[in-house]
């Protein structure tokens, strides 16, 4: 593993969004950042800010919701919930990304036994 | 991971919504945006503190964690709206402000264009009614005109009541068949019990007419067949224009019976507005009534039906053609004559309606089109002029921006915008002027062209209006963006282009342009003066009368009078009018010139015998003693006399044509003819007239005296020769007229040049059309020169005042100026002359008594240019020769 941080995939940004709100359920967006800065081990280049842009398009597609409210430390957030539509898109993207990784995965492993470390 | 295809439409949309929304609500969304963003550094300030550091330090770590607060504002920002609207209304608000600097530059391009794209919308207009678009009927793509191939007038088109009627019931090509009666004449009824008569034009049509045509009644119906029978009630069906008139729109008048020329009348119906029989069949004139033609009252009266057939579903033009070639040589002209089978062998050529309609007019139509398209073309290179001269002074500004990171593609866009607002006002100005112009158009009814009537702006127009304009824009505007977009960055800054290299290129680019605006101005003035030439020509032509001093009025009299009563009132009616102070002659005649059209048998020596078609036919003029000098004719041998009647030998007058064609060689005046079955002894022998158009050479022609109850007119005109203005006469001639009969209807006293000058509107139109364009073409050429050359003067300032510090007199200043000006516009004019000889072959069919290359309109519109030029180089050049070396040299 190089020491470059990982660049984001065209999209990828949007399914994490999704399967973080799926699982933690209503969050804010920096709440968000970090969680996913943690999951990732920090090996994904992000900066905070752009997650702002990922919301604000998911939100269009009606996959994720949001209210104002007040965050643990009493401050005022935006806080954001799954959808019913977005679950379902959730389960969609991820089959189709588990496929697309298998195959990724098999088609990268072809001749690995020979290669050099 | 998203995958677009599977992404439902539904989605799209939603998303599409939601961003059109977001565009709007831009500022309530952006401040939502800013405090979510500030409780977002707030809490990771927070939590940095809670790790132990120090504010500041968490403050400033929480801002490179977030990453540009507005790089990701501008992200969001663009995910969520109408990013590419922002940059046009950006790049709009930009251009506003920047043609608001440069308002005078603004005004006259918009001018400019406002110009260029209305004549095209005008033209493209007139093109659209008269060519692209169908007919007011129902299908007029299945309607067909049947008459010969080589028809010159109505009188060679039409047919007989028994051919009619063979060809309804053996035709296989035709769902029906139809027709009218072509010898209509204008204000052949009057209208009676509702004041003083007036006059009113009755169409006589087939009964089932507008049924073919599928033309419906706006009230009332249709006629029945019953009232197409002779015998059958008596019925009439009203234009509309006519019933609001005439009856005020009211409705209650069908049903209702009116009197028309002594007979009672139902007025069955009223017909659709959209209807207009002139300005399909008879361009320039309007019919008021229509009534059921009585078939039985015509069979014998010769050929006077059209034809206008309804194909069948399936059946093609070439199909009917084919039949026609086989079906119409077994008709007869009459059945009571059983060797009048086959007249109409080869007599009969379907073409589509459309085409017998417009036809004739698509040459003429396209060559306006070309020359309103080469109208814009030099709007086009003007408006390039303009803008590299504009770019050139912009230069700084674009270097500025373009260091500053502009990119060239944005540079170009914005300059696109530019001629995009620009070409857009000009449009608007320009479809606005073209409105008030098509609706003057729409309201000349005297301009003899088919449809003009109906003319107006619809969506197809406004539709080409947008294409041009775009187009338009894109020509003009491209070249001096992408110059401008290259211009080097680091020359435009160092230097304010004065005596660069990059301005000279400008210069080139903008000889090269206004050389060949000149060239294309060329090409349109020599196509314009060869027409114009062509029109003065047909002004020209000996019309074999003279119109200006003859004017002429329907006269109205019982058609049941015994033949000796009629001769006796009209001999008195003209002894009396010609009494009238200021009449110099007065005939009578049944027939104008240049107005209804009718041929017959044409005379044939006595005594020789003839093969069958050998003797062409002859176009008949009956008349009463006093016509010819009347109408200003010239006549060799005698005049008729009222002693010309049944009782004395038959007499007739032949044209030049006829005369020369009987007794080549001899003269005819003596000889006896025969006309008919009647022996004719011809009395005099009288100059050609054009019956049938100014521009058609004459046939035969025949003059037969009314007195004759052999020849019984067919309705008539009093013509009145006088040096008055005809108006000044009218009210004594029409006093006299109703003091022999009190039925006269107030009949209009036409001058006869209104009926020459309605027979060649059509040419006048498109000269004055074309004319207008050559000398829009030339006004935009002269200002092209005057600004390169003006550029030239004010780029060469300094040049100029050494030169003169030097010992240049002004003369030699001004001389090297417009030296240089004749040279661009010679070499302009040398390449339109000879495209002008190419594109006058194309237009060679339209002129009229004008070759291609007659050479003196050429040196007329090469002199005109010449002159247009130096004018235009003049005014820079006296620039020049005034500037004062001392403050030019101090200059810089």
């Amino acid at each position: 593993m190089r020491d470059a941080k990982l660049d984001l995939l065209q999209g990828t940004l949007d399914l994490m969004v999704l399967q973080t709100l799926a699982a933690m359920g209503e969050m804010h967006g920096y709440g968000l950042a970090r969680r996913i800065e943690q999951v990732s081990g920090d090996e994904v280049l992000l900066n905070q800010g752009t997650i702002y842009a990922a919301l604000v398009r998911l939100q269009q597609q009606g996959w994720i919701e949001a209210e104002w409210g007040a965050s643990e430390n009493n401050r005022r957030a935006k806080f954001y919930s799954i959808t019913k539509r977005g679950r379902k898109q959730l389960a969609e993207d991820t089959a189709y990304w588990r496929r697309l990784a298998g195959v990724m995965g098999r088609v990268l492993a072809m001749g690995e036994e020979g290669a050099e470390p | 991971m998203k995958n677009e295809r599977r992404r439902s439409l539904l989605d799209s949309l939603r998303r599409a919504l939601a961003r059109t929304a977001a565009f709007f609500r831009k500022d309530p969304m952006d401040r939502e945006l800013e405090e979510e963003i500030e409780s977002h550094i707030t809490m990771a300030t927070e939590e940095n503190i809670r790790n132990g550091m120090t504010p500041e330090e968490a403050r400033r770590k929480a801002m490179v964690k977030f990453g540009g607060v507005e790089q990701a504002k501008e992200k969001q920002r663009e995910s969520r709206g109408l990013p590419w609207l922002d940059t046009v209304l950006q790049d709009l608000r930009f251009t506003m402000r920047s043609l608001w600097r440069d308002r005078g530059f603004a005004a006259i391009s918009i001018l400019i264009l406002a110009l260029g794209i209305g004549a095209n919308v005008v033209v493209f207009s007139v093109v659209n009614t008269l060519l692209l678009r169908p007919l007011p009927f129902y299908q007029p793509d299945r309607l067909v005109w049947i008459a010969p191939p080589d028809a010159k007038g109505l009188s060679d088109a039409t047919y007989s009541v028994d051919a009619y009627e063979d060809l309804r019931s053996m035709n296989r090509s035709y769902a029906d068949v139809t027709g009218y009666f072509a010898f209509s004449t204008p204000d052949n009824e009057k209208l009676m019990g509702r004041g003083l008569p007036q006059p009113v034009t009755n169409m006589m049509v087939a009964g089932n007419f507008f049924h073919v045509l599928g033309v419906d009644a706006a009230m009332g119906r249709l006629f029945t067949e019953d009232e197409s029978r002779k015998g059958g009630p008596a019925a009439v069906l009203l234009s509309h224009p006519f019933w609001e008139k005439q009856f005020g729109g009211d409705p209650s008048i069908v049903g209702k019976a009116i009197n028309l020329s002594n007979k009672p009348v139902t007025v069955v119906g009223v017909l659709s507005e959209s209807f207009d029989f002139g300005a399909a069949f008879s361009p320039g004139s309007k019919v008021d009534i229509f009534t059921p033609v009585m078939m039985d009252d015509i069979r014998y009266s010769g050929n006077t039906l059209t034809f206008i057939g309804r194909l069948k579903h399936g059946v093609t033009v070439p199909q009917a053609r084919a039949e026609a070639k086989t079906l119409f040589p077994q008709f007869y002209w009459g059945k009571r004559y059983p060797d009048s089978k086959g007249s109409y062998k080869d007599r009969a050529y379907p073409v589509l309606l459309k085409e017998y309609i417009s036809g004739k007019l698509r040459r003429s139509l396209i060559v306006l089109w070309c020359a309103v398209g080469l109208i814009l073309l030099i709007v086009c290179v003007n408006l390039s002029n303009l803008l590299l001269a504009r770019a050139a002074a912009r230069s700084k500004e674009f270097a500025v921006r373009s260091a500053l990171g502009a990119g060239k593609g944005r540079l170009i866009r914005q300059l696109m915008t530019e001629s995009m607002v620009l070409a857009g006002a000009g449009a608007v100005l320009g479809v606005g002027i073209a409105y008030a112009l098509l609706m003057y158009l729409a309201h000349q009814g005297s301009i003899a062209l088919p449809l003009l009537s109906s003319v107006r702006l619809d969506w197809m127009t406004l539709v080409w209006t947008l294409a041009i304009t775009v187009s338009t824009a894109v020509l003009f505007g491209l070249l001096p963006g992408i110059r401008a977009s290259r211009a080097n960055v680091q020359e435009a800054l160092k230097d304010g282009g004065h005596g660069s290299t990059e301005g000279r290129k400008h210069e080139t680019m903008r000889t090269a342009l206004v050389i060949s605006e000149v060239a294309l101005a060329c090409v349109l003035l020599i196509g314009a003066g060869l027409l114009l030439r062509s029109f003065l020509k047909v002004l020209d032509v000996d019309l074999g009368f003279q119109p200006a001093t003859s004017a002429a009025v329907k006269l109205d009299y019982d058609e049941d009078m015994k033949i000796e009563k009629r001769n006796a009132v009209f001999a008195d009616l003209s002894r009396r009018v010609g009494a009238l102070p200021g009449v110099e002659a007065v005939g009578l005649s049944d027939n104008l010139p240049l107005e209804r059209n009718r041929g017959w048998g044409g005379p044939r020596v006595k005594g020789r015998n003839y093969k069958p078609g050998e003797v062409p036919g002859a176009f008949v003029y009956i008349v009463a003693p006093g016509y010819f000098k009347a109408m200003g004719m010239r006549l060799r041998g005698r005049d008729f006399a009222w002693s010309d009647d049944d009782k004395s030998e038959g007499v007739v007058v032949l044209n030049e044509t006829a005369a020369r064609g009987l007794w080549p060689g001899e003269d005819a005046v003596g000889k006896m003819a025969v006309i008919g079955k009647k022996d004719v002894r011809v009395i005099g022998v009288i100059a050609d007239v054009h019956s049938t158009g100014v521009e058609d050479q004459p046939g035969w022609q025949m003059y037969l005296p009314m007195m004759n109850s052999e020849w019984g007119p067919d309705g008539a005109y009093l013509v009145v020769k006088t040096r008055l203005p005809p108006a000044e006469l009218a009210t004594s001639v029409m006093r006299t007229l109703r003091e022999v009969n009190p039925n006269q209807p107030s009949a209009e006293f036409r001058p006869l040049q209104r009926i020459v000058d309605h027979a060649t509107s059509p040419r006048q139109f498109f000269v004055l059309l074309v004319g207008t364009f050559a000398g829009l073409g030339l006004l935009l050429a002269s200002l092209g020169i005057y600004g390169v050359i003006s550029y030239s003067v004010t780029r060469r300032t300094q040049e100029i005042g050494i030169r003169m510090a030097l010992g240049a007199s002004p003369e030699q200043v001004q001389w090297s100026v417009i030296k240089n000006t004749l040279r661009m516009a010679s070499v302009g004019m040398a390449a339109g002359a000879v495209l002008s000889v190419g594109v006058a072959q194309l237009i060679a069919s339209l002129l009229f008594g004008t070759t291609p290359t007659d050479p003196p309109t050429y040196t007329a519109m090469l002199l005109l240019l010449v002159g247009v030029a130096l004018l235009a180089g003049y005014l820079p050049a006296r620039r020049a020769s005034r500037i004062n070396p001392m403050v030019a040299l101090r200059n810089e």
